[in-house]
C-alpha cells in the first residue's frame, strides 16, 4: 500500500505549466520554526475538480491562503494559471473565485452591498454590468430574495451562500473554495455539490478543500490529501484509489479447497476468513475465478470484489479519524 | 494627493474559457464604496451628531449667558456681534479629544477593522493591490477629517449666525473684518486642522495595520495623541516640541489675526506633512508584505 501511495506522489513539477489550473513546488509555510505546510507540490489540471482533503489543522488553509497570495511562503513557488504568485496576482486574480476560511462580510451592510462592494474594488469589473451580475450570482446561490437584508440577520448557511456568491460574481476560470459547505444543511450541500458540477461542465477548474470526505468524494476527479502539512496522495480518483488493491471474498463451506484453486489462480495474499476465504484478484478476471471455483467443486454461497473505500484509504493516510492533526 | 485612485496600466491579456481578458481601468469605485462605508455606518452617524452638538450647545449656551446690548463690556459684545465665532470656538474645543478620537474610529476601521471581519483577505483576493488599498483607505480618512471639520463648522455656523447674526469679525490683533472675509478665514482654519488631523490619519493608518483588533487601533491612536498634548504642555522638554504633531495645531488662531501670521501655520503644515509621509511609508512597509491571516 505505501509503495503503491508513493507512485501515486507526483514528482515535483515545473510551476508555470499553462496546463494546471494550479501548481506548486516545495511550498512550505513556517510559523514560528513550526512547519504548517511542508514542501507541498500541488498539480492541479485544468478542467479538474481537484478534492484537497485533510483533517483540520493539516495546513490546507494556510496552503489556500499562499496559493492566492495572503500569505508569503517561507520556501517554495506556486503559480495560478500559468501566473507566479504572488507576482502575477494582479493579472490572474480576477480570473479566479475563491472562498477563504469561511465567509466574511460587513455585518451592517446587506448581501446586496456587500457584493457590490467587493465588486466595486475590482478594477477589471464592468460596473455598467454590475447590478445584472450581482443578481445574477445571488440568484445562482438561491439568496435573491434574501438579498436586501442586512448580513447581520443571516443565519450561518445564507452567509455560507453568499460568499459562494461573491465567487461567482464574474465568470470565473478556477474557483477556490475552502470548506464551501460548512453549515450548510445535508439540502444546502447537495445543492454546493450541483453547483460545482455544473460549473465543472462549464470548463471551470474547482479546488475544493474539505476535512470531510463525503462530501467531496463524489464530485472530484482529482484529490489530493494533507496530513501534518505533508501532501500525502495525490492524484486523479483512479490513481489514489489504485493505491489500494481490491479484494476478492468467496462464502464457501469448503475454505480450503476453495483457497487452494485461489492459490492456483495466482490470487495474492490468499487467506482463510470466517465462512471462506479472501485474496487479492490481481488483475484476474472475476468470472474467471468463480468459474474455478465451480469446476472445482466448491459450492460458492457468495463472491464478492471489493475496492476498499476511499474512506478506509483516508483514515489510513491520514493516520487517524479526521480529527485534529497537531 | 488627489482623491483619484492610482493610475493602473492595462494587464497583459490573459485569455482563457472565462472570456474577454481582465483588463484594468481607472476607476473611484473602491473610495466611493469606502466612502459610503464609512458615511452608513450608525456609529459614524453619532460621531458626527456629537462633533456637531458641540457647537450648538456652546452657541446656546453664549447666548443666554451674554449680557443685553449695550450694557455688557464692548469686547464681548464685540465678539458675539458675529456668529462665526462659535464654529472657531467649537474646533477649539474639539481639536483637542473629539476630532482626534474620530479620525481614530475612522482609522481602527481602516484595516484592523477590514481584518477582524476578515473581509481584508476577500478584498485582496478580489485582487485589490495592497498598495491600491492603502491608498484608498488614506484617501478615505482625510475625506474623513475634512468631514468632521466641515460638520463642526457647518453646524456651528448656523447656530452662530441665527442666534448672532453676521456683523463684522473681531480679529485676535483687535481689528474689525468684514463678514465676507470672515467666511474666508473660517475656510482656511478648517483646512488647516483637517491637515493636521490628516497626518493624524497617517498614524492611525500605520497602527491599523499592527492589530486585528479596531478598538485597539482607536485606543492607540487616541493615547498617541494624548501623550502628544501632554509631552507639549512640558515646558522641560520644549526641545522636543517642534517635533510633536500637535504643537502647531492650535496655532489656527494666527489665522484669525489682522493680516494673519503664516510663521506657525507653515511649520504644522511642515510638521503634517512629515508626519503623513513617515507614517504612510511605514504603514506601506508593514502592510505591503503582511501575512494575511485573519
Amino acid at each position: 500500500m505505501t509503495r503503491a501511495l508513493e507512485a501515486v506522489r507526483t514528482s515535483a513539477p515545473g510551476t508555470n505549466r499553462p496546463d494546471l489550473a494550479i501548481a506548486s513546488r516545495g511550498l512550505t509555510k513556517r510559523f514560528g520554526g513550526k512547519a504548517a505546510v511542508d514542501a507541498v507540490d500541488l498539480v492541479v489540471p485544468r478542467g479538474s475538480v481537484y478534492g484537497f482533503l485533510g483533517p483540520n489543522g493539516s495546513g490546507k488553509t494556510t496552503t489556500i491562503r499562499m496559493l492566492l497570495g495572503l500569505v508569503r511562503p517561507s520556501a517554495g513557488t506556486s503559480s495560478l494559471l500559468g501566473e507566479r504568485i504572488p507576482q502575477g496576482g494582479q493579472h490572474v486574480l480576477p480570473l479566479v473565485g475563491s472562498l477563504v476560511e469561511g465567509p466574511a462580510f460587513h455585518p451592517y451592510l446587506s448581501g446586496r452591498a456587500n457584493l457590490q462592494r467587493l465588486d466595486a474594488a475590482d478594477l477589471t469589473a464592468d460596473p455598467r454590468t454590475a447590478r445584472q451580475r450581482i443578481d445574477t450570482a445571488l440568484d445562482r446561490v438561491g439568496l435573491l430574495a434574501a438579498a436586501g437584508k442586512r448580513y447581520r440577520a443571516y443565519s450561518l448557511g445564507m452567509r455560507q451562500r453568499l460568499a459562494i456568491a461573491a465567487a461567482l460574481l464574474r465568470p470565473r476560470e478556477l474557483l477556490v473554495l475552502d470548506e464551501p459547505t460548512n453549515g450548510l444543511d445535508p439540502q444546502g450541500t447537495r445543492e454546493v455539490r450541483h453547483l460545482v458540477a455544473s460549473l465543472a461542465s462549464d470548463g471551470t477548474t474547482v479546488f475544493v478543500s474539505s476535512h470531510l470526505l463525503s462530501e467531496v468524494e463524489q464530485m472530484c476527479t482529482h484529490l489530493g490529501v494533507m496530513r501534518d502539512g505533508r501532501l500525502v496522495a495525490q492524484g486523479s480518483v483512479s490513481e489514489v484509489r489504485g493505491g489500494a488493491a481490491p479484494t476478492a471474498r468467496v462464502l464457501t463451506e469448503q475454505p480450503t479447497v476453495a483457497a487452494q484453486i485461489l492459490s492456483q489462480l495466482g490470487l495474492s495474499g490468499v487467506e482463510t476468513v470466517p465462512g471462506g476465504v479472501r485474496g487479492a484478484p490481481d488483475g484476474i478476471a472475476p468470472e474467471r475465478i468463480v468459474a474455478a471455483l465451480v469446476e472445482g467443486g466448491v459450492g460458492v454461497k457468495e463472491f464478492t470484489v471489493t475496492s476498499p473505500s476511499l474512506e478506509d484509504l483516508f483514515l489510513s493516510l491520514t493516520g487517524e479519524g479526521f480529527d485534529v492533526s497537531d | 494627493m488627489s482623491a483619484t485612485e492610482p493610475v493602473l496600466t492595462d494587464a497583459p491579456a490573459t485569455t482563457g474559457r472565462a472570456g474577454a481578458p481582465p483588463r484594468r481601468r481607472l476607476s473611484t469605485r473602491l473610495l466611493r464604496s469606502e466612502l459610503r462605508l464609512i458615511a452608513g455606518r450608525r456609529r459614524n452617524q453619532m460621531g458626527l451628531l456629537v462633533l456637531a452638538a458641540v457647537p450648538v450647545l456652546i452657541a446656546v449656551a453664549v447666548r443666554i449667558s451674554s449680557p443685553r446690548e449695550g450694557r455688557g463690556p464692548d469686547f464681548l459684545s464685540s465678539i458675539t456681534s458675529n456668529g462665526l465665532f462659535v464654529p472657531l470656538a467649537a474646533l477649539g474645543v474639539e481639536l483637542g479629544l473629539f476630532l482626534p478620537l474620530a479620525i481614530a474610529m475612522l482609522a481602527g476601521d481602516s484595516v484592523a477593522g477590514e481584518a477582524n471581519l476578515g473581509t481584508l483577505r476577500y478584498l485582496l483576493t478580489v485582487p485589490v493591490g495592497r498598495t491600491r488599498l492603502l491608498v484608498t483607505k488614506y484617501v478615505s480618512l482625510m475625506i474623513g477629517a475634512l468631514w468632521g471639520v466641515a460638520v463642526v463648522v457647518l453646524a456651528g455656523s448656523v447656530a452662530g449666525i441665527a442666534l448672532f447674526g453676521t456683523g463684522p469679525m473681531l480679529t485676535l490683533s483687535g481689528t474689525e473684518i468684514p463678514f465676507g472675509s470672515a467666511v474666508w478665514r473660517v475656510v482656511l482654519v478648517s483646512l488647516y486642522i483637517a491637515a493636521g488631523l490628516a497626518a493624524l490619519g497617517a498614524v492611525g493608518l500605520f497602527i491599523s495595520t499592527l492589530t486585528e483588533q479596531p478598538l485597539a487601533a482607536t485606543v492607540a491612536l487616541m493615547i498617541f495623541t494624548i501623550l502628544s498634548w501632554i509631552a507639549d504642555s512640558v515646558p522641560q522638554i520644549a526641545w522636543l516640541h517642534p517635533w510633536l504633531l500637535v504643537d502647531q495645531w492650535m496655532a489656527f488662531g494666527d489665522l484669525l489675526r489682522d493680516p494673519p501670521f503664516w510663521d506657525n501655520v507653515s511649520q504644522g503644515l511642515w510638521v503634517d506633512l512629515a508626519y503623513a509621509v513617515v507614517f504612510g511609508s511605514l504603514a506601506w512597509a508593514r502592510f505591503a508584505g503582511k501575512d494575511i491571516t485573519s
